[in-house]
């Protein structure tokens, strides 16, 4: 009788998988919401949020929970997938306008924007395992990075390092390397799919132990 | 013409957190390019970007941020261990860190040793 209710039990536990948040943090324009976009569509079938060549398209948090990966060898990796807005230092609604908006929409995204940039620094704290997007082709030592990166060490929460946008001809994956030497970096193109699989086995590897 | 204004670490040294954000970023919005010596922590560092994103308006529209710390990078083994021992005691007074209001810094370009800072009314600024 007990070993049939301690059976029981262990089966209870076993099924009843650690739902783990997972962050995607890094500078506007990036692609944290390709990438977020690519996983949701690879999983669940569908879109997370749109994107935009304008910088500070994603002005709130977003949230899709419980998604379930699988890696090749049969392991499960379950998931709440938290998409921030990009964190920046200066938002000027002049560069809006100058994207084409009118006065009235800049200024209304400008202001949405800096509200974004601090529900995102709040959300920090809640992160199990944080993915942080830097555009390939950009400069990887801008503070920010190192801000939001030496924030997640503080806090211990672990990072991997996304090189995106590696299809670009100024794709530069070994200065990203060398800024952050003490992070694994996975170079991947979010939009047309390139590395994807690395990727998420690196996701494993880190998320998954 | 550009005003750089130096804040040595013993003017901040005495500050709250909140305190020495409020400090820096008063010095930034009067459109002067703060030079402090040393650096904030960490999550000081994040909380400065919080600041200032609450603070943008039509006038101020945000900073540019760097640190230069190029001797932590070369330490190792017992050095490294001394240093982070005396940062925890006396705060980060090695390297520099730069904040510049936006309106008046375009940019800053950073490699390990070598900051570029780009104004707007001058083409380009360079600077150690």
């Amino acid at each position: 009788m007990i070993g049939k209710v301690m059976g029981w039990l262990s089966q209870f536990f076993k099924s009843k998988k650690k739902t783990i948040k997972l962050g995607i943090y890094g500078p506007p324009n990036s692609g944290k919401t390709t990438l977020a976009n690519k996983i949701c569509q690879d999983w669940l079938g569908q879109d997370m949020g749109s994107v935009s060549s304008i910088a500070h398209e994603t002005r709130e948090i977003q949230i899709k929970e419980q998604i379930s990966i699988k890696s090749k060898d049969g392991r499960e990796l379950m998931f709440n997938l938290v998409d921030t807005p990009g964190i920046a230092t200066r938002i000027d609604y002049e560069d809006f306008i100058k994207s084409g908006m009118t006065e009235g929409k800049a200024k209304k995204r400008a202001k949405e924007a800096t509200r974004g940039v601090i529900d995102a620094i709040k959300w920090l704290d809640e992160m199990d395992v944080v993915l942080v997007v830097l555009d390939s082709a950009t400069d990887p030592y801008s503070q920010v990075n190192i801000t939001i990166i030496g924030n997640l060490a503080a806090r211990n929460i672990p990072v991997l390092i996304v090189a995106n946008k590696v299809d670009l001809r100024k794709a530069n994956m070994k200065k990203v390397q060398a800024a952050f030497p003490q992070y694994e970096v996975v170079g991947i193109s979010a939009k047309y799919g390139k590395n994807i699989n690395e990727f998420y086995e690196s996701l494993f590897n880190l998320a998954g132990r | 013409m550009v005003t750089l204004h130096f804040v040595p670490y013993t003017d901040i040294e005495p500050l709250s957190s909140v305190g020495r954000i409020r400090h820096l970023l008063n010095i930034a919005k009067q459109n002067k390019i703060v030079l402090l010596q040393g650096r904030l922590r960490r999550e000081e560092e994040a909380e400065l970007i919080k600041t200032t994103m609450e603070e943008i308006n039509k006038e101020f529209r945000g900073i540019e941020l760097a640190v230069i710390n190029p001797q932590q990078s070369e330490l190792s083994g017992f050095s490294r261990m001394k240093y982070d021992v005396l940062g925890m005691l006396l705060g980060d007074r090695s390297g520099l860190t730069i904040i510049g209001p936006a309106n008046v810094v375009k940019a800053i370009s950073k490699d390990p040793n070598k900051i570029e800072v780009y104004t707007k009314d001058v083409k380009r600024k360079k600077r150690r």
